[in-house]
């Protein structure tokens, strides 16, 4: 497909990388020659300096024959302008990054007007994310699909936990039938694991199932869900303000330390039921004067990675038992998981992941369209949910009799209310949906993974 | 350096050679002239080395700039050496410094040649001679691209370095698909030029030697006189259109296929290197009207097609230029210079570079008037980044520095100046024929074996555009941890 992003900021670097490697034809326009010269070194892509906004621009670029224009520049307005422009010129569908809070509200009318084809906005999704993850907190990672009623947990196996030297096939027989271990990461190397697998102490594994199984599965395993009621924000931004509106429902309490004055007032005005307090959230007396200690979770927000791990430490020092970071230029997920801190999430991996969950949908549109994407232990295993809507030749064969590509796994069949996780004996039908957990990445199509 | 992924990338490189011989072959098949073994031997060795290369398992698949340049310099050293294996092994060039001398000419399309007497060649022999030209026009790397399995993004670091110009394109976003229309669109042109060669009534054989020279602008024939052998005013003509074709900037034939007609007569280079083509014509013509050719038209249809020849690179003749008077030979010394256009098969300095620096020099005579003003360098309507400008003037002052230490190493062989400075200038701008001793007529069999190695380098040299070259003299550029 013909992709042109207009913005070659950190998203639509790794838009862009990861659409070119996926064999897409990319255009990367950009005003700043500066940021193009990265993209052009070490991308397989095609970068015009000028304005996105441009006619002529767009047209060098090729927007006529463009099926996808994705528009993340720094500037809201840009990106709908561009995307208008864009779709006046004959782009088929257009993407734009809307992040001001302000226009959240307005997102109905804006993509009915500018005919939109998809509005992300990263602070939101990474919102949402931190949220999940407050949740469910025995849990580093956790991922939804089938909406909801499937979830992919990752935990870190301890030498307290049962599982520890058991090989997988043993599991279900001494444990639930209802889960499965999906992918399995020792130290660098990443496994999709098969019956004879032993699992060892201090593997990172992936456990997926209905959301009841997994939480119940985690008990079992001593890992004890703690209910969260307490939380602190350090860093007033934009992810704060969705994340304290997304929490609102779930009765847990949220305190926001914020340095400016302004940013502050604004805050108390939009999030009333919040606790809103002026300070440095990287100082650690205002941090145990705001009884840190007392803190359920800490998630650190602040538009510095260095001050958010640097805040992290601090709040796991305090025994918080939930810490989350946020950074965005920093992306060594490993690195930080070592310092002790549970969770880091990257704004721009959540974009790019949502962006590209959408691109693959669309190449096959005819076929089994992508539900749900998501990449785990940094990029190298995929799990994707595909809804099965065209008959073909593996359907109604009993998993057993079908081969598979290698490092690739039917994790979990959604049947109407049904989740089942599969056995040699259990078949696709047409109509369920299909987790499925491969290494192969590129993979937009069901069928991919079978081999006749 | 990641050494491995170079040699890989090699080992490809010389199994496309190979493959590239094989025309060769069938050419010395049809007319069973005893130099089919060289080939076969040449073919059986290439294969050995290629696959032996190609087999390495590199551990890490990343090309940085420095290893692409690696990649681009070593490449084309190597490709010519196994490429003068055949003349070698046939016997027809039996010295080793000749034979790679002849052969770092075709690849470079520079077209000068050792050799006295090239009719008694074997065909087989003079058809991989002018190959070379052809491969060597486009590049031997980017060919390498269009076919390789899997081109990376870090491969644009390969045809950044060996694309000729300050700033070198791409048509489409992959690379490989870039260097495929590249390819798509010389073969078209060069079948064009064959078939029109073939109507204007030379032989099918000189057709493919004259069109592929034409093509890569080389300027190798199978003929001691060159092009004024067959005395062909329609061949001329076609030769002369077809070098000046060939000399344009290929991007502009992609626009035109796309049907942007007008862009091709916005491109400033374009308008740059066509009107230095005719104020040079029109000088020959009024200059050697009378002490040469006793007509007007006479003079034209000579100034034409050396104008052409000379403007391209390519280095072909009808006379011997060198019997004309001293103002036709400084405009066509000036020519050897000039060039053609960037992303063209030709060398030379390229036209785009002398219209950037006109430009730098005009923007400094603004400055010593009015020390605070602020001018930006402007080039097709887009203002061009002070780096490029940088780049181009050190470009232009490395290109003097090589040319005048050639000049000197040259001059120990004693020839005069003209022959001397002519000789370097072929050499470095891939033309072939100088003046004096290496004029049309003329050939470097004489010189020195040091002086042809510095001769060889030059072409390569200008043929890269000397950094890609320079830097393996680097000692910084081979270390590992590069310091």
């Amino acid at each position: 497909m013909k992709v042109i992003i207009i913005g070659d900021g950190k998203v639509g670097y790794s838009l862009a990388e990861s659409l070119s490697i996926e064999g897409h034809d990319v255009t990367i326009i950009d005003k700043n020659a500066e940021a193009l010269k990265k993209a052009s070194e070490y991308l397989d892509v095609m970068c015009i300096k000028g304005n996105g906004v441009s006619a002529q621009t767009l047209i060098e670029a090729g927007v006529r024959k463009t099926d996808i224009l994705i528009a993340v520049t720094s500037s809201d307005e840009m990106n709908m302008v561009c995307c208008l422009a864009g779709k006046k010129l004959g782009a088929a569908r257009t993407i734009a990054r809307i992040r001001d809070p302000e226009y959240a509200n307005e997102l109905a009318l804006l993509r009915d007007e500018l005919e939109l084809d998809l509005v992300i906005n990263p602070e939101q999704a990474a919102a949402r994310e931190i949220a999940r993850l407050l949740r469910f907190t025995t849990a580093i990672d956790v991922e939804v699909f089938a909406r909801g009623r499937v979830e992919l947990v990752e935990i870190r196996v301890t030498s307290g936990m049962p599982i520890a030297g058991m090989k997988l096939m043993n599991i279900s027989k001494h444990f639930s039938q209802d889960i499965l271990i999906g992918a399995v990461q020792r130290e660098s190397e990443v496994i999709i694991p098969d019956g004879s697998f032993e699992i060892r102490e201090n593997d990172l594994i992936y456990i997926l199932g209905r959301s009841s199984s997994v939480f119940n599965f985690c008990k079992v395993m001593g890992k004890y869900p703690q209910k969260i009621k307490n939380v602190m924000v350090a860093g007033g931004g934009r992810i704060a303000y969705y994340l304290a509106k997304s929490l609102k429902n779930s009765d847990m309490k949220v305190k926001i330390i914020e340095s400016n004055m302004e940013r502050c007032v604004e805050l108390s005005e939009l999030l009333p039921e919040c606790l809103i307090i002026k300070g440095d959230g990287t100082d650690e007396l205002l941090l145990h004067s705001e009884n840190l200690r007392e803190m359920d979770a800490f998630v650190a927000l602040t538009g510095h990675d260095e001050e958010n791990l640097v805040a992290s430490l601090i709040a796991k020092q305090c025994n918080v038992k939930k810490v989350i970071a946020k950074t965005t230029r920093i992306n060594f997920p490993e690195v930080i998981k070592n310092m002790g801190i549970d969770c880091v999430v990257n704004p721009k991996v959540v974009t790019s992941n949502y962006i590209i969950k959408y691109v693959r949908g669309l190449e096959n549109a005819q076929g089994n369209p992508v539900e749900t994407l998501y990449r785990i232990i940094e990029g190298q295993v995929e799990a994707i949910e595909f809804t099965v809507k065209n008959r073909s030749p593996y359907l109604d064969v009993p998993l057993k009799d079908l081969t598979l590509a290698k490092g690739s796994l039917v994790a979990v069949i959604v049947r109407k209310e049904e989740i089942i996780i599969p056995h040699g004996n259990d078949a696709i039908k047409l109509g369920d949906r299909v987790i499925i957990i491969t290494q192969n990445r590129q993979l937009s199509d069901l069928n991919e993974i079978f081999i006749n | 350096m990641n050494f491995r992924m170079i040699f890989k990338t090699l080992g490809f490189l010389l199994i496309v050679e190979a493959a590239c011989m094989l025309p060769s072959v069938f050419v010395s098949l049809i007319y069973r002239q005893d130099d089919f073994s060289a080939f076969i031997i040449t073919i059986v060795i290439l294969l050995a080395f290629g696959v032996a290369l190609y087999s390495i398992k590199p551990r890490n698949l990343n090309i940085y700039s420095r290893d692409g340049f690696a990649i681009v310099s070593i490449g084309w050293i190597m490709v010519s050496l196994f490429g003068a294996l055949p003349f070698i092994f046939s016997g027809a060039i039996p010295s080793f410094t000749d034979a790679f001398f002849e052969c770092v000419s075709g690849f470079s399309t520079t077209g000068a040649s050792i050799l006295n007497e090239v009719e008694s060649l074997p065909k087989g022999i003079l058809f991989w001679r002018s190959s070379t030209h052809w491969l060597g026009g486009m590049g031997v790397l980017v060919l390498t691209l269009a076919v390789l399995p899997k081109a990376g993004a870090s491969t644009y670091q390969i045809m950044r370095a060996e694309s000729p110009g300050p700033n070198p394109d791409k048509l489409v976003p992959k690379i490989a698909q870039s260097a495929r229309i590249l390819y798509a669109i010389y073969m078209a042109l060069t079948g064009i030029t064959i078939v029109m060669l073939i109507v204007s009534g030379m032989p099918l054989f000189d057709s493919f030697i004259h069109g592929m020279g034409a093509a890569g602008t080389g300027g190798f024939s199978n003929m001691n006189r060159s092009i004024g052998e067959y005395n062909n005013l329609f061949s001329e003509i076609v030769i002369t259109v077809a070098q000046l074709v060939f000399g344009v900037n290929f991007t502009l034939y992609y626009y035109l296929l796309k049907g942007n007609v007008k862009s091709i007569f916005k491109d400033e280079e374009f308008r740059f290197y066509i009107g230095t083509y005719v104020v040079a014509v029109l000088i020959i013509t009024i200059n050697i009207t009378g002490p040469i050719f006793g007509s007007a038209w006479e003079s034209l249809r000579y100034a034409t097609f050396q104008a052409s020849t000379i403007m391209s690179t390519t280095g072909y003749s009808t006379t011997d230029f060198n019997l004309w008077p001293t103002l036709s030979k400084a405009i066509l010394v000036l020519l050897m210079f000039i060039g053609s256009c960037a992303g063209s098969t030709a060398g030379g300095l390229k036209c785009i570079r002398i219209i950037v620096l006109s430009k730098t020099i005009k923007r400094e005579i603004r400055k010593v008037i009015h020390p605070r003003s602020v001018y930006a360098v402007k080039s097709g309507g887009k203002s061009l980044d002070e780096s490029v400008l940088t780049g181009v003037s050190a470009f232009f002052f490395t290109y003097v520095a090589i040319f005048t230490i050639a000049c000197i190493i040259i001059a120990f062989n004693g020839k005069d100046l003209i022959t001397t400075f002519t000789s370097v200038v072929a050499s470095i701008s891939n033309i072939g024929p100088g003046l004096g001793a290496v004029g049309p007529y003329g050939s470097y069999a004489d010189f020195s074996t040091l002086s042809k190695y510095v001769l060889s380098f030059l072409m390569l040299f200008g043929r890269l555009e000397i950094f890609p070259m320079l830097i393996l003299f680097t000692p910084s550029f081979w270390s590992r941890a590069n310091i």
